[in-house]
């Protein structure tokens, strides 16, 4: 009996619609929930969190827990505050982050388009690397940093990051160059292009969205990495997520924890900030690699 | 001893030969067509001259200067992709002067020749845009240009028109004859289209298999085909070709034929070649072009040997310019290209003009052309 009249159509794509949209919403919520209990704790006085409300927005608002966080809260022997810690993994993480890309996509450039004997062999070697977990090269590793006479500096586990991200972004890039024309290269090479030439003319600026991709994923590893940065840098050394470690479990005084929010807000905003930045290019990216056009 | 030689090359991969000892002597400013179908091998000889591709044995040299082992762009080459091959981060005017560029020429140099050639191929307002932003025939032009600037000894094309639409295939096909006539270029053009190869060439190399079947001029390759393949591989629609029997009949000699009904239909051949005489009372092959059969008011008049034979009509097929006309002749059809307004219809009896001129014999079991 039901005739689907147009407008009836239309109401149901709207009911449908208030739906998928509440629903969306109440995740999206979900999600955020401890990012929001994180923030408005980050922002209050000591003691209306040890009073018992957490959930409650602050009664006296306070920007002094961040401060703290940043320049003055004791860390190591020096009441420093994350500052100094920040800035090493910005060292550590920035050139790791570009040295592991641009050997990534050397790696896919030679993979794809100077195919060679035992090519595939050597890129599922290299994949290999990938599903190695962290904790078993950690003595051959200590070992290879002591010989450099590197360990324990931020040096140190640029090397260990770089290493550990060649695999996955030797993968990223020859996917990515797999379905970039082999012609282009043959053009370049009767153009007279050398090997280095044509990767950086030719290649190079037509990789945006598979760098960002490597770039994304490498950034998030290696400033979220906590195992390599408290096994080979300590001290003055320790990245952001070390040095935050300390700062939470410091176990003299009183446990500040507004300033520990404060301080996981830090650690966690150079990621967020680039996923927002170039996050569009990262499903576009990662889509590239698979389906061609 | 040519412009480019080809001389005695092969290609293997592994213990597989997939080119066997081409010989090709190109002369300046010819345009020499390598066609057949997929896998025959005319790519790699393309990417073989180009450098692209390792030569097993044999040499090839372009102005006697042996090319074995010599990097492609030290070899005074330049080459049109399929794909036209692009680069997509540059401009078009950088994708026409990237080639020099690398060579070390100076920029003023360089924009001067960019200049040139833009003109030449009618693109000056395109050259501030990205190849994304053009159109196929536009890309064309420019992938052309790319090639032009460099002024190479020799021009290499690998299937450039494949990837248009029909109509501007076409207009492209005239595009590049033209080129080719007004600079004198020397060219190697590599297409599955027969008839590409017959309206651009000067010489065409049919390839099949790894073996050049025959080289010859299109007129060599259209009316003499060397065998079977290349008669049915040349052509469209394709060479018909009956099984038929060589008979002495009044003191001449007369491809026996069978008639849709069952009888026998022969067909006189006058000014027979000497080997035609081995095959008497044996089976051959009669190959003859769709356009050799006619109707009696539409045969072609300097035609010395029209012969008469009346058939079946089983299919018509009116397509504007021609009709095609299908009848059976010894268990197989066969095609007759006729005016578009013969009166010719389907069932009932017609009595076709043959031009025998245009006959050729082909034996059976080699494949090869009886002459």
């Amino acid at each position: 009996m039901a005739v689907a009249s147009p407008e009836t159509a239309i109401r149901t794509s709207r009911i449908t619609r208030a739906f998928i949209y509440l629903f969306l919403l109440l995740f999206a919520l979900f999600y955020l929930l401890p990012f929001g209990i994180m923030l408005i704790n980050s922002v209050k006085p000591l003691s209306e969190i040890t009073g018992g409300n957490m959930i409650a927005l602050p009664r006296d608002w306070t920007i002094q827990p961040w401060l703290s966080a940043w320049s003055t809260a004791q860390i190591g022997v020096e009441p420093t505050g994350l500052r100094p810690y920040f800035i090493n993994s910005l060292m550590m993480a920035i050139p790791a982050v570009i040295l592991s890309t641009v050997v990534g996509a050397l790696n896919g450039y030679v993979l794809t388009k100077w195919r060679f004997r035992g090519d595939t062999i050597i890129f599922g070697l290299l994949l290999f690397s990938c599903f190695i977990p962290f904790q078993i090269v950690l003595i051959p590793m200590a070992r290879i940093l002591g010989i450099l006479q590197i360990a324990g500096t931020t040096p140190g586990l640029i090397l260990v990051h770089f290493v550990y991200g060649i695999g996955f972004t030797t993968l990223y890039f020859r996917n990515y160059y797999a379905a970039f024309p082999t012609e282009l290269v043959r053009a370049a090479q009767i153009d007279g292009a050398g090997f280095f030439q044509i990767f950086w003319r030719i290649m190079l600026p037509s990789s945006g969205p598979i760098i960002a991709v490597s770039f994304i994923w490498q950034f998030t590893n290696i400033w979220n990495d906590f195992l390599f940065g408290a096994s080979f840098a300590s001290g003055d050394a320790a990245p952001m997520t070390v040095a935050l470690n300390n700062l939470v479990n410091s176990s003299t005084g009183v446990r500040e924890y507004n300033v520990h929010f404060a301080g996981a807000i830090m650690a966690a905003a150079p990621t967020l900030l680039v996923y927002i930045v170039a996050g569009r290019y990262f499903v576009r990216g990662l889509m590239a690699g698979s389906v061609k056009g | 001893m040519g412009f480019l030689d080809i001389d005695n090359v092969t290609k293997s991969y592994g213990a597989v030969e997939v080119l066997h000892r081409v010989d090709i002597d190109v002369q300046e400013g010819e345009f020499l067509v390598l066609v057949g179908p997929s896998g025959c091998g005319k790519s790699t000889l393309l990417n073989m001259i180009a450098g692209l591709e390792g030569i097993t044995s044999g040499e090839i040299r372009i102005k006697d200067r042996v090319m074995n082992g010599v990097h492609p762009s030290k070899r005074n080459i330049a080459m049109v992709f399929q794909s036209y091959a692009l680069y997509p981060n540059m401009t078009v005017g950088k994708n026409i002067t990237f080639g020099l560029e690398m060579h070390g020429t100076p920029a003023p140099e360089r924009e001067k020749a960019m200049k040139e050639v833009a003109q030449l191929l009618q693109i000056e307002h395109l050259l501030d845009r990205k190849p994304g932003q053009l159109s196929g025939g536009q890309r064309q032009r420019v992938a052309m240009g790319r090639a032009l600037v460099r002024n190479p000894d020799v021009f290499l094309f690998d299937e450039p028109l494949s990837n248009l639409d029909a109509k501007l295939r076409v207009d492209m096909r005239t595009e590049i004859k033209k080129l080719h006539q007004r600079l004198g270029t020397t060219i190697v053009y590599v297409t599955h289209d027969q008839i590409e190869a017959m309206t651009l060439s000067t010489r065409i190399a049919v390839m099949y298999d790894g073996y050049v079947q025959q080289l010859g001029t299109p007129k060599e390759i259209y009316d003499s085909p060397a065998n079977l393949f290349v008669a049915t591989f040349m052509g469209s629609p394709a060479m018909n070709v009956l099984p038929a029997k060589l008979a002495e009949r009044n003191g001449a000699l007369h491809a026996v034929l069978t008639g849709a009904d069952g009888q026998e239909r022969a067909l006189r051949i006058e000014n027979a070649p000497a080997a035609y005489a081995a095959y008497k009372d044996a089976p051959v092959m009669l190959g003859i072009r769709p356009e050799a059969i006619t109707d009696p008011e539409g045969a072609d008049r300097n035609a010395r040997n029209i012969q008469m034979l009346t058939n079946r009509v089983t299919v018509t097929e009116p397509a504007g310019a021609d009709t095609f006309v299908t009848m059976t002749l010894s268990g197989k059809d066969c095609i007759a290209r006729m005016r578009a307004d013969a009166d010719v219809h389907p069932g009932h009896d017609f009595e076709f003009a043959i031009n025998m001129d245009k006959a050729v014999l082909f034996d059976p079991k080699t494949e090869d052309r009886i002459a």
